[in-house]
């Protein structure tokens, strides 16, 4: 007969790693919204420079417009990759998170899903103003959140791996652009494209399709290439 | 049979064996090319539409497919490093992207310069598969610039080894993307490739160049893996047993 054990305390659930850490990073960034507001900021004013360059010709900004929206997007959420891990990295949090019990992907979808909350999300909002500003048709100013919904959360999950194996490197900050930008170019494409279809009276399915389908693919594998990045990082 | 693939990966085996196959494959690369280049310069017909701008692909079909093929190579090597832990694959992943990026500049500047009488410009944006190379050129890039920035050589291996995979997943989307991109932008793009039949005359130089031009990058890439072996081990005591001999032999 074996010998009557005190009962183990019951497993921590998958769920609850995922919301402990989402909670954590967003309590983290709240306590500074400086950086949360500052690729907002980069955003509006990189927008903001277009127009200025080229001059006040409506017929040429409507048809930049989408892309140079677009473009302001992807350099806003880029700048503020380097800082997915470099705060756990210094202060050693980082390896706890990794000796945790939780799966590590899980743990890096969490981080992945609070980088996007606090950079992309505020972008997707913002982007129907903006495109207002270039005078983009109705039309695109549905299409501009949704595309840029998709894409932005591609891009958080493309750059997070860059950003774990950059984690800790001194130059990593420069590195991370020429790693992320070549990789996002299919998400630019489509993104772009599709506000400049429904800019025109086009249907966007496809392009919508086509940036839903590279983002599961993304969900999917990125995660996991993440978690093997940040392993190979702090060895 | 595995006994063999034990030597190979076995860096003084290695060492040995390609220094052994380089002087081959380079002379039959030399004979190939320099076939390819006669036979395309002077043999081949000019095109009834192009005349003798054509000629450029036999540089520029080479050494396109080579940019890719180059990238492939690297992409398994690093898999392999990662997995099996092989240092000597690692190796062979840091050898090829240098010669990966020279071929896809190769071809960039041939497509651009034959772009020049054909299209009237240096570059079109229009074209999907000069936009595809150029991307493939940054992928490059930035693979040796992530291992060039990584000073402890383990770590660099590895994380340059994840990036050549996430790579890899991303250059047949991005290549379709592009390709996607311009058709629905103006439809087909001016050159078609699939047209009619290629002439034995131009299509026996086109494939010595091919044949030839791989031939070169295997022996650019054994003598480059050879001295990454080389740097890597240097610490080891066959190189210094073999700097010893060489010197008594010199």
């Amino acid at each position: 007969m074996t010998p009557d054990l005190p009962p183990l305390p019951p497993l921590p659930r998958l769920r609850d790693g995922l919301l402990a850490v989402l909670r954590r990073d967003l309590l983290l960034a709240m306590q500074r919204p400086g950086d949360v507001l500052n690729p907002l900021f980069f955003f509006a004013v990189v927008s903001t420079l277009f127009p200025l360059a080229i001059g006040p010709d409506a017929e040429l900004l409507r048809a930049i417009g989408p892309g140079v929206v677009w473009v302001a997007a992807l350099l806003a959420a880029l700048l503020s990759l380097h800082s997915v891990f470099l705060g756990d990295f210094e202060d050693g949090s980082l390896e706890q998170l990794l000796l945790s019990a939780q799966p590590l992907p899980l743990i890096v979808l969490a981080k992945t899903a609070a980088h996007w909350l606090l950079s992309g999300l505020p972008l997707v909002i913002v982007s129907p103003v903006i495109a207002l500003s270039y005078d983009l048709a109705p039309a695109s100013l549905v299409a501009m959140p949704v595309t840029l919904a998709l894409g932005t959360a591609s891009l958080s999950l493309i750059g997070v791996v860059a950003a774990a194996l950059t984690v800790g490197l001194n130059r990593g900050n420069a590195l991370l652009g020429l790693l992320v930008l070549p990789l996002a170019m299919p998400v630019l494409i489509f993104g772009a494209r599709t506000v400049s279809l429904a800019a025109s009276g086009d249907g966007i399915a496809a392009g919508v399709y086509f940036l839903g389908a590279y983002c599961m693919l993304a969900v999917t594998l990125a995660p996991f290439a993440t978690a093997a990045a940040l392993r190979i990082s702090n060895e | 049979m595995w006994i063999f693939f034990h030597k190979l990966a076995s860096p003084p085996h290695f060492y040995a064996l390609a220094a052994r196959l380089v002087p081959w494959l380079a002379a039959a690369a030399a004979l190939l090319i320099g076939y390819g280049t006669w036979a395309g310069l002077f043999v081949a017909p000019p095109d009834y539409q192009q005349g003798d701008a054509f000629r450029i692909i036999y540089v520029h079909v080479p050494a396109a497919y080579l940019s890719m093929m180059a990238y492939m190579v690297m992409a398994v090597a690093a898999g392999i490093g990662l997995i099996w832990r092989m240092k000597l694959a690692h190796a062979v992943a840091a050898g090829a992207a240098p010669v990966g990026a020279w071929f896809t500049f190769l071809a960039l500047a041939t497509g651009s310069i034959w772009g020049r009488p054909m299209w009237g410009t240096w570059w079109e944006w229009g074209d999907p598969r000069l936009t595809s190379e150029l991307i493939l050129l940054f992928l490059y890039f930035g693979y040796m610039a992530l291992r060039a920035s990584i000073d402890d050589p383990g770590r660099a291996d590895r994380a340059s080894a994840v990036l050549a995979m996430v790579g890899a997943v991303n250059v047949p989307i991005i290549h379709f993307s592009v390709e996607w991109w311009s058709s629905l932008h103006q439809g087909p793009t001016l050159v078609r490739r699939d047209g009619p039949a290629i002439e034995a005359a131009m299509l026996y130089p086109l494939l010595a160049m091919i044949i030839g031009f791989t031939l070169l990058f295997a022996a650019l890439l054994l003598s480059r893996v050879r001295a990454e072996v080389l740097f890597r081990e240097r610490r080891a005591r066959w190189v210094a047993r073999l700097v010893r001999n060489e010197g008594g032999s010199a």
